[in-house]
């Protein structure tokens, strides 16, 4: 139990020095602008199928089950309103995250594994780079820019998603009643919150991912131990940060 | 019947790495243990040993890729034990290294991979070379290691020993004073494997270069000390017995690592009439 403890207080002080060093280069020079750029492609483009996807029938699957649930209160013109709240509060913020989780922190976790296990990691520190300022913080501002654009991209498809439920589908409200209940349910609490989780998600994933990256050995097998890790704690901590700022927000 | 070129004295200029009592445990092993090495600019030293006896460690901790627990490291004559990461980058690109497996960055194409030791040191130096004669110093590079024409490929499509000739390249195309090489012929067949050594010794005569050269292979060690390239005839020439065996004189000389711990140093005369057991097992000996 001790041996554990210390562990994993030792990991967790290993990932605060390389979250606090990876921040502090995003100020300082050599800037990578072009590594940003490539990341922000991968991160955030290739995304952009996965999360219309997932975004556009959670949407629908809230729309059907809200109208069964408000149909008993004689409720159902409430659906878009709902949906919108849902959505943008938490299910747009906290799906999209889950998927950039599941495909980059597993992705940016093995890259920089193998990277390390091949010596790719030394032979950048042999010839002067530092790797953090030239792997992690082009990774963790692009998931950061990026994750926050997705998360708009899910919400607005989310809500297209329930609109073709509750309006041509279930014919509950009419489309302008749909689309302004949804906009005027939103006040500005909504928006922030909607917008400050995933760019704190975004921040987890990438240094999550990269810290088991850049921590992987034992070869082959230490890479695909090291992409479990870090989806599964870039997961836990998704869920356990919703939890923090929805207290945050709940009291404001 | 040619006389092989007479080979100057080691000029006794500031030694390129000094080692001082330095050790380091992981647990319960020694990786490194008193380990005290001086190397001029211009000579040689063979590191021999068995697999986890701390060659690689040795190499690494010499420009501090990996921390020491005790002891003394100077690298171009600047201490590189007690300074941070950050201050340690400038230090470390003035030395090549080449890695095991060659160590190449596998999304970037060959040429990128040569070049990026000076697009690296463009941050720092006030003027940068052009595009153009960036392209002509990597490719002069690639001729240097016979693979010019390797220049648009990626490393995945490369044999091992091609992409340890890639790493060879990207080592020299600083013109580093220092070239440390991890088992540059580990898993190579024989033919391959003289290649790659009549490089490395290509390299160290062209440009005086000072090498470390961690090996499990004694021939490796043998093809250094008893040859030397020859600029004008562009070949490797032997070099006299006598100038080998000198200890004064003699500009390649041989280290046997065990549990981290240096057990033998001297010439090869010297190696191949150690009587230790396990230094002897490092030597070829004629049937």
């Amino acid at each position: 139990m001790d041996r554990f403890l210390t562990s994993w207080i030792g990991s967790f002080q290993d990932f605060l020095l390389l979250a606090g060093r990876s921040f502090v280069n995003v100020f300082r020079p050599p800037h990578y602008y072009d590594d940003v750029v490539i990341q922000m492609d991968v991160i955030g483009f290739g995304s952009i199928p996965i999360v219309l996807l997932t975004g556009f029938f959670s949407g629908a699957i809230i729309a059907l089950q809200m109208a069964r649930a408000l149909n008993t209160y004689g409720a159902t013109s409430e659906v878009g309103s709902i949906v919108s709240l849902t959505l943008v509060r938490e299910l747009g913020p906290v799906l999209t995250a889950l998927l950039v989780a599941g495909r980059n922190a597993s992705g940016i976790a093995s890259e920089l594994g193998s990277m390390k296990v091949t010596e790719q990691i030394d032979a950048m520190r042999a010839l002067g780079t530092d790797p953090i300022q030239k792997l992690v913080t082009p990774r963790l501002t692009a998931t950061a820019i990026m994750l926050p654009c997705l998360t708009a991209v899910a919400d607005a498809i989310g809500l297209f998603g329930a609109y073709l439920v509750a309006v041509p589908l279930l014919h509950l409200l009419s489309a302008g009643y749909y689309w302004s209940s949804s906009w005027h349910a939103l006040v500005l609490n909504d928006l922030a919150q909607g917008l400050i989780k995933p760019l704190l998600f975004g921040v987890i994933i990438s240094l999550v991912g990269c810290f088991y990256g850049l921590r992987t050995s034992g070869g082959t097998q230490g890479v695909g131990l090291a992409t479990t890790q870090a989806v599964v704690t870039a997961s836990i901590w998704i869920f356990a940060v919703t939890f923090l700022i929805d207290k945050i927000f709940v009291n404001l | 019947m040619t006389t092989p070129p007479q080979q100057s004295a080691p000029p006794q200029t500031a030694p390129v790495v000094e080692l001082h009592d330095v050790s380091l445990q992981f647990e319960d092993t020694w990786a490194l243990r008193d380990v005290s090495l001086r190397l001029n600019p211009g000579e040689t030293r063979i590191i021999l040993g068995a697999a986890g006896s701390g060659k690689t460690t040795l190499l690494k901790a010499v420009i501090g890729l990996v921390a020491v627990d005790k002891g003394d490291i100077k690298l171009f004559g600047e201490d590189v034990t007690r300074r941070k990461e950050e201050d340690l980058y400038a230090i470390r690109s003035r030395a090549g290294f080449l890695f095991q497996e060659g160590g190449l960055f596998d999304s970037l194409l060959v040429g990128e991979n040569v070049e990026y030791p000076l697009v690296n040191r463009q941050t720092t130096a006030e003027a940068a070379p052009s595009r153009d004669e960036l392209e002509q110093h990597v490719k002069e590079t690639l001729r240097f290691v016979e693979l010019e024409q390797t220049y648009h490929q990626f490393p995945s499509a490369l044999s091992g020993g091609m992409r340890r000739r890639v790493g060879i390249a990207r080592a020299i195309v600083t013109e580093p004073p220092l070239v440390l090489y991890d088992s540059p012929t580990a898993g190579l067949d024989p033919i391959t494997a003289n290649i790659i050594m009549a490089l490395i010794a290509k390299e160290r005569d062209t440009r005086n270069t000072a090498s470390l050269i961690v090996t499990h292979r004694y021939q490796d060690g043998e093809l250094m000390a008893n040859f030397r390239y020859d600029a004008k005839t562009e070949e490797l020439v032997p070099v006299s017995e006598e100038e080998q065996n000198d200890p004064n004189r003699a500009r390649t000389k041989f280290i046997v690592m065990k549990e981290g711990e240096i057990v033998f140093r001297g010439t090869r005369h010297e190696l191949e009439t150690n009587e230790d057991a396990y230094v002897k097992r490092f030597v070829r000996h004629e049937q």
